[in-house]
């Protein structure tokens, strides 16, 4: 991507189309990242013309869906952050496992390698079976993906060295089947987690949870919206439940900071107050 | 180039041993900010700061997401995301594909500023064994910017400044003993 042609009024237009015609509210993200998410896609489809890709966006319901798909960052990976992952299996996971029922909020999961990554170490600390996972995403397309519980299988590689660098023990290649160019993980996994669209921006609290996890996800909200989601979370978390976000991020600016202890070495706080 | 409002150092492989001379001739009371991208592997955060902060008695910093960008302050990228500058002068952090195999890319910093400094910019591309900034200056000069390159010759690894000298219209090539020189005379 060179000299981009998409300016800044486009951006603008765009936005107010996509909430006045579908009800997607981007206007909160910040401008410099979803500026480029859209010149990438101009670029890509080859638009002929602001005015054509404008018009496909409003009316192609098929275009519409794949520019949401591609103006949100759908990267992610198994354990990523192994450190983060080895605290949640050696530290909150084990405290959340006297509950009688661990609920778990996944909010971005995008295309679920994360879901998964929690699935697996629920399985080892033997609480999977008292535990649910809600992986939610705005986008239909990713969940879809999500739920086939396949990934490729060149990235297995690196996903087993995060594994074992979270405190894994087992042989990471048992958990999947491999198949040509993908790697299908046991349906046992995904048995305890629900994938549901879930819009961050314009949805409500849906449950209350002992552990929410939102990573990578606030970087892309101005900080208005970063307030607004945080509180979303306070809402929707048991008193002593546990929050975790990118290794980025934080909640120190925000309104609900008081209330929250960080761990240390890691971005996860629990609610103390 | 009137008045500075940044100046943005890309590199890679080879630009380590450049920063660690250049930064201990820059004037601590330099009007503009310095924002410096590196590629360097995952997990070895903080350490690129910290050591950056023993050559020189401005203030070093990692990025932290939405902070204000501030005059006579060095930033440096952290390791594993995007470097993006928003048109409020703060920085965004951004985990998006890698772009020419690197995360942090010295393109996404040097577009994305170039779009809100225009010519208030300057923008220095290091040694480095890829061609990832070439782009990013290529956008610098559109808009107005200034373009700068280590001297290939120099260079550790020639290939990234060189390739930048291939494709981009190149204001000014620099010895790594004129660089703090250079920005010295910045206002």
């Amino acid at each position: 991507m060179e000299v981009s042609v998409i300016t800044d009024e486009h951006v603008e237009i765009l936005l107010s189309d996509l909430l006045e015609q579908y009800g997607y509210d981007f206007t909160g993200y910040s401008r410099a990242s979803i500026k480029r998410r859209i010149s990438r896609i101009y670029a890509l489809d080859r638009a002929l013309s602001f005015a054509e890709f404008r018009y496909m966006i409003l009316n192609d319901q098929v275009y519409f869906k794949r520019f949401v798909e591609q103006i949100t960052v759908n990267v992610t990976e198994m354990f990523r952050d192994p450190s983060f992952f080895r605290k949640l299996r050696e530290e909150v996971l084990p405290k959340l496992g006297t509950y009688p029922l661990i609920r778990i909020w996944l909010a971005g999961c995008s295309t679920g390698e994360e879901a998964y990554s929690i699935s697996i170490i629920l399985k080892e600390l033997n609480l999977l079976h008292k535990s649910l996972i809600y992986a939610t995403d705005l986008n239909p397309t990713v969940l879809e993906k999500a739920s086939q519980s396949m990934f490729a299988i060149s990235q297995m590689q690196q996903y087993s060295e995060n594994y074992i660098l979270s405190g894994g023990t087992k042989d990471f290649s048992s958990y999947y089947t491999a198949s040509y160019s993908l790697a299908k993980f046991d349906d046992e996994l995904k048995r305890r987690i629900v994938f549901s669209t879930h819009n961050l921006v314009s949805d409500h609290s849906f449950n209350e949870f002992q552990l929410i996890l939102c990573r990578n996800v606030l970087i892309y909200f101005n900080r208005d919206l970063q307030h607004n989601v945080l509180d979303l979370f306070d809402n929707s978390l048991d008193e002593l439940g546990y929050l975790a976000l990118g290794s980025k991020e934080t909640v120190e600016f925000s309104r609900i900071s008081k209330r929250y202890k960080r761990l240390p070495g890691e971005k996860i706080w629990r609610k103390v107050g | 180039m009137r008045k500075c409002k940044a100046f943005i150092i890309g590199g890679s492989a080879g630009s380590l041993e450049v920063l660690l001379k250049v930064l201990p001739n820059v004037r601590t009371d330099i009007p503009f900010p310095i924002i410096i991208v590196v590629h360097r592997k995952h997990g070895t955060d903080s350490l690129l700061p910290a050591l950056l902060s023993t050559r020189t008695e401005l203030k070093v910093k990692e990025v932290d997401e939405k902070e204000e960008i501030k005059a006579g302050t060095v930033y440096v990228a952290p390791s594993d995301y995007h470097l993006l500058i928003e048109q409020n002068e703060t920085f965004s952090l951004d985990y998006s594909e890698k772009i020419n195999y690197s995360r942090p890319a010295i393109d996404a910093t040097f577009q994305t500023a170039a779009e809100v400094y225009n010519t208030k910019l300057a923008c220095l591309l290091l040694s480095g064994s890829n061609s990832d900034g070439v782009n990013g200056l290529k956008c610098v000069k559109s808009w107005g910017g200034t373009t700068l390159i280590q001297d290939p010759d120099s260079a550790q690894v020639a290939y990234m400044p060189a390739q930048a000298q291939l494709n981009v219209a190149i204001d000014q090539v620099l010895m790594i003993e004129d660089i703090a020189e250079f920005i010295n005379l910045l206002s």
